[in-house]
C-alpha cells in the first residue's frame, strides 16, 4: 500500500508530540522522586544535581503510606470481588432468560451508570449514619462501607458489560450443557463462565482501577484508620511543606503495580470492550 | 423508554430464532433468583439514595441536623428557590457551574477524541515500533487518577513546576503564569483530563478498528482513492457504531468528572474550573448546606435523565446487536 511522504511526515510528527505529552509527568514524576527536598521546592531542573533514594525511605514515615496501601488494596479487591459475582448472577438472567421486569431493570442499570457519585454521596453518609445510630455498627468510616459506596459505580458497568459479553455467546453451548443434563447453574458455572473469561477479566480490571482511583467517596467516608491512598497522598502538604519529593515518589510506587497489571491484563479489556459494551 | 420494556419481551437478543430448550427445565422464578442479590444492592446504593436525596433537598439541613438529619424542619421548595435564583449568589455560581461543566465537557470530548482517532488510525498498519507506542499511550489511562493528577499539579506550579520551566526556556512567556487561578485553570484542567482520558477513546477505537478487514481498504486503494478519502468513505462509517457508545461514555466521564479538579484545586476552586460534581460537593460538605446541595443534585439529575433518555435507545440497541 502507498503512503505518500506528507503522510509519513504527519505520522512521525504526531505520534513525537503524543508521546512527549504522554511522557511528560511520568518523566516529572520519576526526575522529581529522586531530588532532595530543596531541589524539589526550588526552580524545576529536568536533571536532578543530587540523585537520593531518601524520598522513598521518608515517605513510609511521613504519611502511614503502608496503612492506606493496605486499605487501598482490601477495599478495591473487595469492591471488585462484590461486583464481578452479583454481576455475573444478574448478567446471566438477563442475558440468557426472558423474564417480567428484565426491561426495566436492564434500563435502571443502564441509567445508574450514568449519574456522578456525587448524587449518591450524601444520602449513602446519612444512611450510614442512621443505620450506625440504630444497629451501634459504624459504617460510615469503615472499609466495608466504602466497599458498598464502590457498588454505585462498579456494579452498573459490570452488569452492562457482562450482559454484551453473555450475549455474544453462542446459546448453543449452554444449550447444549442442559442437554447433557447439567442444570441452568451447572451450564453457567461450567460452560459460560469459561467461555467468558476474557470479559470477566476485563470487568474486574475495570472495577479494580476504578476503585484504586476512587477519590470522592474515599474523601468523606473513611477515618483516619481507613483512609485510601487516594485521600492518603494528601497528607504529603503539610502546614510548613509539600513534601513534593515524597508525593512524588510515593505516586511513582502505587502506579507501578497498576500500570504493570493493566498492561498485562490490557488485552483482555479491548476483547471485553469489542465484544461487550462497544460493538 | 417504553419501547425496549415492550421489546425485551420479544427476545431480539443473541439467540435468534431457535428454540429455547431450557424454558421447560430451568424453573420459572429462577432468573428472578439470579437477579436477586443484584437487585438488593442496586436498591441500597441507588434507588434508596436516590429517593433519599429527593427527600432531604425539602429539608433545611445544615450541619446542626446531620447526625439527627431526620429531624431536620421542612424547607419545601426553598431550596429550590435558592438553587435556581440566578441573581442571588448561590443560583448565579450554580449556573455558572453548569456553563463551565458543559464548556469543559465539549472541550476535553473534542480533544480526547481527535487524539485518540489520529493515534488509532496512525497506528493502524504494523511499523516498527508500534506495540512500543501503543503501550506507552496507554499509560495514563493505567495510572491511579489521583497520582497522575497530582504530577500535574506539581507540573502546573508557578515558581517550581515544569510547565513554566518549559515555557521561559522556549523563550514562550516569562515562565510566571499562576495556571491554576482564573482563566488560565479552565484550560488546565482541560488539559489534565484529556491527558487521562485519551487514551480510553485510543484503546477502544483501536479496537474497533481491528473488526475493519485489510481487503476493503486494498480494494479502495486500487480504486484510486486516497488515505483521506478511506478514511472519510471507509474508515469512519465503520467506526460510527464504536463511536456512538464511546462518545456517549467519554461525555458521562467528562460531566461527571470529580477526580481532576479535586486533586488540582482541593478546596480552592477557581470560578472557571467550578465543574458541577465538585460544586455541588462543595455546597454540601464544605459549607454544609446540605439541603440545598440535594436540590442541587436533584436538577443535575434531570438534567442527566434528559441526556439518557435521548441517548439510552442508541446504546440499548448496540447492546442488543452485540
Amino acid at each position: 500500500m502507498r503512503e505518500p511522504v506528507s503522510f509519513r511526515v504527519l505520522r512521525v510528527v504526531g505520534l513525537v508530540l503524543l508521546t512527549l505529552f504522554v511522557l511528560a509527568p511520568l518523566y516529572v514524576m520519576v526526575v522529581s522522586s529522586v531530588k532532595p527536598l530543596g531541589d524539589v521546592q526550588g526552580r524545576f531542573t529536568w536533571i536532578p544535581t543530587t540523585v537520593t533514594v531518601q524520598p522513598f525511605i521518608d515517605m513510609w514515615s511521613t504519611v502511614p503510606l503502608g496503612r492506606y496501601f493496605v486499605n487501598s488494596l482490601v477495599v478495591s479487591l473487595l469492591a471488585t470481588l462484590c461486583s464481578v459475582l452479583l454481576a455475573i448472577s444478574a448478567a446471566y438472567a438477563i442475558s440468557r432468560y426472558r423474564f417480567r421486569g428484565r426491561g426495566l431493570f436492564r434500563v435502571t442499570v443502564l441509567s445508574t451508570q450514568m449519574f456522578p457519585g456525587i448524587l449518591f454521596l450524601l444520602p449513602l453518609f446519612l444512611i450510614f449514619v442512621n443505620i450506625g445510630q440504630a444497629t451501634g455498627f459504624a459504617l460510615q468510616g469503615s472499609r466495608l462501607g466504602l466497599v458498598i459506596t464502590y457498588l454505585t459505580f462498579s456494579l452498573p458497568f459490570a452488569i452492562w458489560m457482562l450482559v454484551g459479553y453473555f450475549d455474544s455467546i453462542p446459546r448453543q453451548l449452554d444449550e447444549a450443557a442442559l442437554v447433557d443434563g447439567s442444570g441452568p447453574v451447572g451450564a453457567l458455572v461450567r460452560v459460560v463462565l469459561p467461555s467468558a473469561a476474557p470479559g470477566i477479566a476485563a470487568v474486574s480490571i475495570y472495577s479494580f482501577m476504578t476503585a484504586w482511583g476512587e477519590t470522592l467517596f474515599a474523601s468523606v467516608m473513611t477515618t483516619a484508620q481507613s483512609r485510601t491512598l487516594a485521600v492518603g497522598l494528601r497528607e504529603y502538604s503539610t502546614q510548613v511543606n509539600v513534601y513534593w519529593n515524597e508525593v512524588m515518589a510515593a505516586s511513582l510506587v502505587v502506579s507501578i503495580p497498576v500500570v504493570v497489571g493493566f498492561l498485562l491484563l490490557q488485552r483482555y479489556l479491548v476483547q471485553g470492550l469489542t465484544a461487550g459494551a462497544v460493538k | 423508554m417504553s419501547t425496549t420494556t415492550s421489546r425485551a419481551g420479544l427476545n431480539t437478543a443473541g439467540g435468534g430464532d431457535r428454540p429455547r430448550r431450557h424454558r421447560s427445565v430451568a424453573p420459572r422464578w429462577l432468573p428472578y433468583l439470579l437477579l436477586l442479590p443484584a437487585l438488593v444492592f442496586e436498591l441500597l446504593v441507588h434507588i434508596v439514595p436516590m429517593l433519599t436525596g429527593i427527600w432531604i433537598s425539602g429539608l433545611q439541613l445544615n450541619q446542626f441536623f446531620i447526625r439527627r438529619w431526620l429531624d431536620a424542619p421542612s424547607a419545601g421548595l426553598d431550596n429550590y428557590r435558592v438553587a435556581l435564583n440566578f441573581d442571588g449568589a448561590v443560583g448565579e455560581a450554580l449556573l455558572n457551574s453548569f456553563v463551565v461543566t458543559f464548556a469543559f465537557t465539549l472541550a476535553v470530548l473534542a480533544v480526547s477524541w481527535t487524539m485518540g482517532m489520529f493515534a488509532a488510525v496512525m497506528l493502524q498498519r504494523p511499523f516498527r515500533g508500534r506495540g512500543l507506542i501503543r503501550t506507552l499511550f496507554l499509560i495514563p489511562y493505567a495510572i491511579p487518577v489521583y497520582a497522575g493528577v497530582i504530577v500535574w499539579k506539581f507540573m502546573l506550579g508557578r515558581d517550581n513546576g515544569m510547565v513554566n520551566t518549559l515555557l521561559a526556556q522556549l523563550g514562550i512567556g516569562e515562565g510566571d503564569t499562576f495556571w491554576l487561578l482564573g482563566d488560565q485553570a479552565f484550560w488546565s484542567t482541560v488539559v489534565v483530563a484529556v491527558w487521562r482520558l485519551w487514551p480510553f477513546a485510543f484503546l477502544t477505537l483501536t479496537a474497533g478498528l481491528q473488526s475493519v478487514p485489510d481487503d476493503v481498504y486494498e480494494a479502495a486503494s486500487v480504486d484510486g482513492a486516497g488515505l483521506w478519502r478511506q478514511f472519510r468513505s471507509l474508515t469512519l462509517p465503520m467506526l460510527a457504531p464504536v463511536n456512538q457508545v464511546l462518545l456517549l461514555v467519554l461525555f458521562l466521564w467528562t460531566f461527571n468528572d470529580f477526580n481532576v479538579p479535586y486533586i488540582l484545586f482541593g478546596q480552592s476552586v477557581p470560578r472557571s474550573a467550578d465543574l458541577l460534581s465538585i460544586h455541588v460537593y462543595q455546597s454540601s460538605f464544605i459549607t454544609w448546606n446540605f439541603g440545598v446541595g440535594s436540590a442541587m443534585s436533584v436538577l443535575l439529575l434531570l438534567v442527566l435523565l434528559v441526556i439518557t433518555a435521548v441517548y439510552l435507545p442508541l446504546t440499548n440497541r448496540r447492546v442488543r446487536d452485540a
